[in-house]
C-alpha cells in the first residue's frame, strides 16, 4: 500500500513540478536574478495554501498530526543552504527539479544529477570528520516549528494558538504571491 | 513557454501535491535519496558497507558514519530499494514525463542542451555548461545533506509546516543564489 502511495504521490508532485515550468531552468535562473516572479509567486502560493489547509485540516482532526516531520534547525542549515543556492543559481537546478528535468530530455540535468551523486558521496564519506563540530550545534533547541500542530515538536510561539498562527502566515504567503509583480 | 501553467493554477496544484503528500504518508523529500542511490550501487561492491543486526531499531548498521545515523535508517533503505521514500522520486520523474507528453511545456532541442539565458551569456560552448552544471550538482547536493533537506524538503514541506528550519534554509539559500544569478548572468 505505501508502495503504491509513493507511486501516486511522487507522479503527481513530477507532474505538478514540470506543469509549473520548474524544471527549466531558465525559469529559475530568471527568478534568482529577479527579472521572472512567476515561479516565485506559484512557490509562495503552493506552501501558502497547503499550509493554511493543513493546520486547519489537523485541528478538526482529518489530517494525522503525527504524519509531521519537523527537521533540526542547526548552524549546517544555513551553511548548506547557502552551498545549495550557489549551485542552485549556476545551474538553475535544485536536486528534486535536476532530476526530473531528466524527463524534459534536458542533456545539462543529466550532468547535474551526475554531479549530485558524486557530491552525495562525497558528504557520505565525510560525515564522519565532520559530525561533532559546530557545524551541527543546535538553533532554537533544534526541531521547532513556529505553531503548535503536534505534540511530538515544540512551538516556538507557544502562547499564540497554533492554527491561528499557520492559518495567519498562510494567508500571508499567499497575498504576496498575488501582489508580487510578474516581471520586474 | 506554451503548456506551462500560470502562478495561481501552478500554485494550486503544487499545493495539492505537498498537502496529499502530507496527509497520506509524510512531508515530501528528495535529496536523501542520492545518498540512497549511492548506497545501493556501493552496496552492490562491498560485504561490509551495510549488514543486519538485529539489536539497532531498524534492524541495520552501517560501517559508515552518515548511513548509520537515526538508528540505521539510511542502511535500512540501502538495503531494501524498493521503499517509500525512493520509490517516490522515482516516480517523480514519470510524472514529470507524463506532463511532458499531455501537453506540458517542452523545451526546444537546443533548450535541451542550455537554457537561453545560458545560451546568451556563454555562447552554444555545450561542454563548459555540462562542467559547470556537474560542478553546481557537487556543491548543490554536499549543501542539501549538510542542511539536512534541499528545495523540497526544507523550503517547502518545512515552511508549509512551519518549520523553523525551513525558514533559516530559505534565508541561507536566497542570500547566496540571488546575487550569485544576479553575477553570472546579470539584469538583463
Amino acid at each position: 500500500m505505501t508502495i503504491f502511495l509513493a507511486i501516486i504521490l511522487g507522479i503527481f508532485f513530477g507532474f505538478a513540478l514540470q506543469r509549473v515550468g520548474a524544471t527549466n531552468p531558465q525559469n529559475i535562473i530568471n527568478m534568482l536574478r529577479l527579472t521572472d516572479l512567476n515561479l516565485m509567486k506559484a512557490i509562495l502560493f503552493a506552501i501558502g495554501i497547503s499550509s493554511t489547509l493543513l493546520f486547519l485540516l489537523m485541528s478538526v482532526g482529518v489530517i494525522d498530526a503525527g504524519h509531521l516531520s519537523v527537521k533540526s534547525s542547526y548552524i549546517g542549515v544555513i551553511v548548506g543552504g547557502a552551498l545549495l543556492g550557489l549551485g542552485f543559481a549556476v545551474a538553475g537546478y535544485c536536486p528534486g527539479t535536476g532530476l526530473v528535468a531528466l524527463a524534459d530530455g534536458r542533456k545539462d540535468a543529466l550532468f547535474f544529477v551526475g554531479g549530485g551523486l558524486v557530491g552525495a558521496l562525497i558528504y557520505t564519506l565525510s560525515y564522519d570528520i565532520i559530525k561533532d563540530s559546530w557545524l551541527f550545534d543546535k538553533i532554537a533547541g533544534g526541531k521547532v516549528m513556529l505553531a503548535t500542530g503536534s505534540d511530538t515538536f515544540q512551538p516556538l510561539l507557544p502562547f499564540i494558538p497554533g492554527t491561528l498562527l499557520a492559518v495567519s502566515i498562510g494567508v500571508v504567503f499567499m497575498l504576496i504571491a498575488w501582489k508580487l509583480p510578474d516581471k520586474v | 513557454m506554451k503548456g506551462q501553467l500560470n502562478w495561481f493554477k501552478g500554485g494550486l496544484l503544487l499545493g495539492a501535491s505537498f498537502l496529499l503528500a502530507v496527509a497520506f504518508v509524510k512531508p515530501i523529500g528528495v535529496s536523501t535519496q542520492f545518498v540512497i542511490a549511492d548506497g545501493i550501487v556501493w552496496n552492490l561492491f562491498s560485504d561490509t558497507v551495510v549488514q543486519k543486526d538485529a539489536a539497532i531499531k531498524s534492524g541495520y548498521t552501517s560501517s559508515n558514519a552518515y548511513l548509520n545515523k537515526s538508528g540505521g535508517s539510511y542502511a535500512k533503505n540501502v538495503a531494501n530499494p524498493f521503499n517509500y521514500s525512493f520509490v517516490f522520486v522515482i516516480a517523480m520523474v514519470a510524472g514529470a514525463f507524463l506532463s511532458s507528453r499531455l501537453g506540458g511545456p517542452r523545451p526546444t532541442a537546443l533548450d535541451r542542451s542550455a537554457p537561453e539565458v545560458w545560451r546568451q551569456r556563454f555562447g552554444n560552448n555545450f561542454a563548459l555548461r555540462n562542467l559547470t552544471v556537474f560542478f553546481a550538482g557537487v556543491v548543490v547536493l554536499i549543501g542539501a545533506r549538510l542542511a539536512g533537506g534541499c528545495t523540497s524538503g526544507h523550503m517547502m514541506s518545512g515552511m508549509m509546516q512551519t518549520s523553523l528550519s525551513g525558514y533559516l534554509f530559505a534565508l541561507g539559500a536566497f542570500a547566496a543564489a540571488v546575487p550569485v544569478a544576479i553575477m553570472v548572468y546579470k539584469r538583463n
